[in-house]
């Protein structure tokens, strides 16, 4: 077994920065991250960081763009936290050598993106999230931070009290995949996911291959809340053919989206009057599958995103590295001819239920970046606010496990604050086909729980997970998991994507079911010890099915349209009745669904619900 | 060039885990090893037939090794034909290959988009990054092999720990003595020294280069393309100062440093983000030259 203070799960920017703030706290901290850091997800974004550093603009405004992109969604403490911490830690990238894009003067540059009243948006070219990346794992180096690279984290080891918020975790379980051991890591002081992205419970999408939510399926089966799930954002310029990002920053540019008829239609038919290819991502999004569903559309499935008037001096200063993404995945010169572009799903706003400090209910487990909800983006997520939610929530965390004290946290987590019960009608019975077999155990002492120390659920969490290991790999002619897989992702894109409706999501749920049913057969045919990756997508495609559930569900019940959450039967935001944060707690394999009032009373006002308009 | 595969006596590991495998499972493992086998003889059977009757396929052989799996451990090239569309990268072939017909087929890859460096590999004997080479661009058989250079782990995985090990010898990190001084105030770099290291920073750390490199080859302590261009990317940076460029440069000029580079070109033209390795090397070689007589 290993040991640390603090463990961090994940390497993408949230995990780097909360390891390097961990350090400088004075805990012992080790990465365990099943990529090497440098092929964290985190260096695919492009568009930029949002943060208030100049003269007329304010963390005020930031953080009021930020409420209003949320669709009032967003809770107030963790938003302003965001905008005011911001500047210092785009500061602290700079002083750690980040290239940023620079103005005349030397300083870093700006620019406009989507719903933002300010050009806020600090970059480097359109590879912000590798330069960030590289950056900071520069910093990890430099501090000789251990890192356990290839570890793919395969279960929490937490206690099991009946109530999730009387829980502790104590470690995680490792699987190394070069030699295909397990073994226990112990977190004296806290165990911090940061596991990213969930973007492969859809089959378009602009995330990685490894982005399988596996930190906030392994956190949800441990008993901690995962929050606002339906909220999925579906970027409007992913190229067709792959999902790969075409950044947001092109139209901060000036980039115009036209449809077939060559009409720019975020004006000409009223989806944004003011902001036009500007507005939000989920009016943008909108708007485009609106104009190919009215025959509008080129090949009746995307639009096109023109940049060739910016001229091409200033496309190779600011977006080069979209020329040649376009050009590498899309057979596309974009200085000669527009952009092919259709929605993508591209983020998730919901995920593992935190404070502004990166705590969850149990005792001892953060979560930061994308697979946490603090909830900074509420029902939508505006452009330029995920990475700098990255390095402000990932310092937070690490800094609080290690021991700092930065203040009682005003956003509750678990069942701790006010709270009201959930009721959904589904057409299949969600959660679990059999009882979690580690519940089910009753009587017996390591089962339960009772006399063991901290190493001792570290260790019971490592036997368990080397059983079922043993047992995916004993059933070698079991089903595969890329057909489970392939069939999830396709009725999620088929059903559960930027216009949803009733039956469509009832239907996702049964064919989530079918998926469940068919993974209880699941095998593993690779034998190997080595490398194994059969055994790997394995035990993902179980995460990529919880969450995909957990997405629909929230879905489901949301009787509203709110931010990315659109719903044929309820075209209204309901503000009397769903000011409030959805929430699922897996419950031993019978998810309840209950639900928390939305935090709008900020540090000196409250944020006033008001029409979101563009 | 010739991949390399670990010496099999040498690995312990693997030969204490066999003895421990009791007699009955080992049985029961041969009877499945030839089950596989037989399976695999039909598999690619059938595809060589499906491949006949439908012109739209793609034809891989795809280097196979796995150090405990019998009938891989003596490295081998199996066939896949993969139909084909319209934009199908090398990378889009194989995971179709793995998830239609073999799920031990063993690569790395993540972002799909040139990013993250993980699918560099050996295609039709050069280095490239499988998920941006289309295969309409390669010659029939498409020949698939893990980066020469490096040890095979499994499959097209190599070891990358020597790579990552040069990488971290340079000081890969920002250093400088003086930051300013006044709250939120950033240090002031011109656009122009951006632009100049703008090329360095797009190393996406696959591995390519020093794959492609002689040198490398031949004098395992030598920095190697990645790591010089890691140093260059710091060095040429303004906002370092003086100070730290006199510290650079001495990590550049040691006997495994910028001299050993012969200008072959080979790591410029291998690298998939168009860095220009090989001008950057000389580059550095050119201000240790200025460095050295300056103290002269």
């Amino acid at each position: 077994m290993y040991e640390h203070d603090v463990i961090v799960v994940g390497a993408g920017g949230a995990g780097l920065r909360a390891a390097i703030a961990a350090q400088e706290e004075g805990a012992d901290v080790a990465i365990v991250s099943k990529l090497h850091p440098v092929r964290s997800h985190t260096g695919a974004a492009e568009g930029g960081i949002n943060a208030a550093l100049r003269e007329g603009d304010s963390w005020e405004d930031h953080a009021y763009d930020t409420m209003k992109g949320s669709d009032y969604l967003g809770d107030a403490p963790a938003i302003e936290t965001l905008a005011q911490t911001s500047p210092e830690e785009v500061i602290q990238l700079e002083h750690w050598g980040m290239a940023f894009s620079r103005e005349e003067d030397g300083r870093v540059s700006q620019r406009p993106f989507g719903g933002l009243s300010f050009p806020r948006t600090t970059y480097a070219g359109a590879e912000t999230g590798h330069q960030l990346l590289h950056t900071m794992y520069e910093q990890l180096v430099k501090r000789g931070i251990e890192v356990y690279d290839e570890w793919h984290v395969l279960d929490l080891a937490v206690s099991d009290e009946d109530a999730p918020e009387d829980r502790t975790c104590h470690g995680v379980v490792g699987y190394d995949i070069q030699s295909g051991n397990v073994e226990g890591f112990r977190a004296r002081d806290g165990v911090i996911l940061a596991t990213g992205g969930l973007g492969q419970v859809y089959d378009h999408t602009t995330n990685a291959v490894s982005n399988t939510g596996d930190g906030v399926a392994m956190a949800y089966r441990a008993g901690a809340p995962i929050e606002d799930m339906e909220f999925i954002q579906f970027h409007p310029t992913t190229l067709p053919s792959t999902g790969v990002l075409i950044s947001e920053g092109v139209r901060g540019e000036g980039g115009i989206l036209y449809n077939a008829e060559g009409e720019r239609f975020m004006f000409e038919y009223g989806y944004a009057s003011n902001d036009g290819e500007l507005a939000s991502r989920d009016v943008v999004s909108r708007a485009e599958l609106n104009e190919v569903n009215a025959g509008r559309g080129i090949e009746d499935e995307y639009v096109h995103l023109d940049m060739r008037h910016l001229g091409e001096e200033r496309i190779i200063d600011r977006l080069e590295n979209i020329l040649h993404l376009a050009e590498d995945f899309e057979g596309v010169d974009a200085l000669e001819e527009p952009m092919p572009v259709k929605p993508g799903q591209h983020y998730a706003m919901g995920g593992i239920e935190t404070d502004e400090n990166g705590e969850t209910c149990i005792s001892g487990l953060y979560a930061a970046g994308e697979c946490a909800c603090a909830s900074v983006h509420g029902s939508n997520r505006l452009g330029g606010n995920a990475l700098p939610e990255l390095i402000v929530f990932g310092a937070r965390a690490g800094y609080h496990a290690a021991g700092r004290d930065l203040g009682e946290a005003e956003i509750t987590t678990g069942k701790r604050g006010e709270w009201e019960a959930g009721d959904v009608e589904t057409p299949v019975d969600p959660g679990a086909v059999e009882p979690d077999v580690e519940a089910d155990a009753s009587g017996d002492a390591v089962a339960d729980g009772s006399g063991l120390d901290p190493a001792g659920f570290v260790e019971r969490a490592t036997e368990r997970a080397t059983e079922r290991i043993e047992s995916l790999l004993t059933n070698e002619d079991g089903r595969n998991h890329a057909e489970i897989r392939a069939d999830v992702q396709q009725s999620m894109t088929d059903n559960v994507n930027v216009f949803r409706e009733e039956d469509a999501l009832k239907q996702a749920l049964r064919d989530i079911r079918e998926a469940r049913e068919a993974y209880q057969d699941v095998g593993v045919a690779d034998q190997s010890r080595t490398f194994n990756t059969d055994l790997l997508q394995t035990i993902e495609t179980r995460n990529i099915i919880d969450l995909a559930e957990a997405i629909t569900l929230g879905a489901l019940v949301r009787e509203e349209f709110r931010g990315a959450h659109w719903r044929k039967e309820y075209q209204e935001r309901d503000d009397e009745n769903w000011l409030k944060h959805t929430l699922l707690s897996w419950n031993d394999g019978s998810p309840e669904l209950w639900f928390k009032p939305v935090i709008l009373e900020g540090e000196e006002k409250r944020y006033e619900p008001k029409i979101r308009s563009y | 060039m010739s991949t390399q595969v670990p010496d099999q006596t040498e690995d312990e590991s693997s030969a204490s885990e066999a003895e421990t495998v009791p007699a009955a499972q080992e049985r029961r493992m041969e009877k499945k090893r030839q089950r596989a086998a037989e399976a695999e003889e039909k598999r690619q059977a059938e595809e060589a037939e499906a491949a006949l009757s439908d012109e739209e396929t793609y034809h891989l052989k795809v280097f196979r090794y796995d150090p405990e799996i019998e009938g891989k451990k003596e490295p081998r090239f199996d066939d896949f034909h993969v139909p084909y569309h319209k934009g199908m990268t090398v990378l889009d072939a194989l995971m179709y290959a793995r998830d239609t017909y073999d799920s031990s087929l063993t690569f790395r890859h993540s972002c799909r988009q040139a990013i993250c460096g993980s699918d560099a590999l050996f295609v039709n004997g050069s280095q490239r990054l499988g998920c941006k080479t289309q295969l309409s661009e390669l010659d029939e058989p498409v020949r698939i092999e893990p980066l020469p250079h490096a040890e095979v782990v499994k499959d097209l995985v190599v070891d990358m720990e020597h790579f990552y090990d040069q990488m971290e010898a340079v000081e890969p990190y920002f250093q400088t003595n003086e930051l300013p001084e006044g709250e939120l105030e950033e240090q002031r770099q011109s656009r122009e020294n951006r632009e100049k290291v703008k090329m360095s920073t797009r190393c996406i750390w696959c591995g390519a280069c020093m794959s492609s490199c002689n040198i490398a080859a031949g004098d395992n302590e030598y920095l190697g393309p990645a790591a010089i261009n890691k140093a260059y990317r710091f060095t040429m940076d303004e906002r370092e100062g003086e100070d730290m460029k006199q510290q650079r440069l001495e990590i550049l000029e040691q006997e495994h440093g910028v001299w050993r580079c012969q200008t072959q070109f080979s790591c410029t033209n291998v690298c998939p983000k168009d860095i220009p390795l090989t001008e950057h090397i000389q580059e550095l070689k050119r201000e240790a030259v200025k460095n050295n007589l300056k103290f002269w």
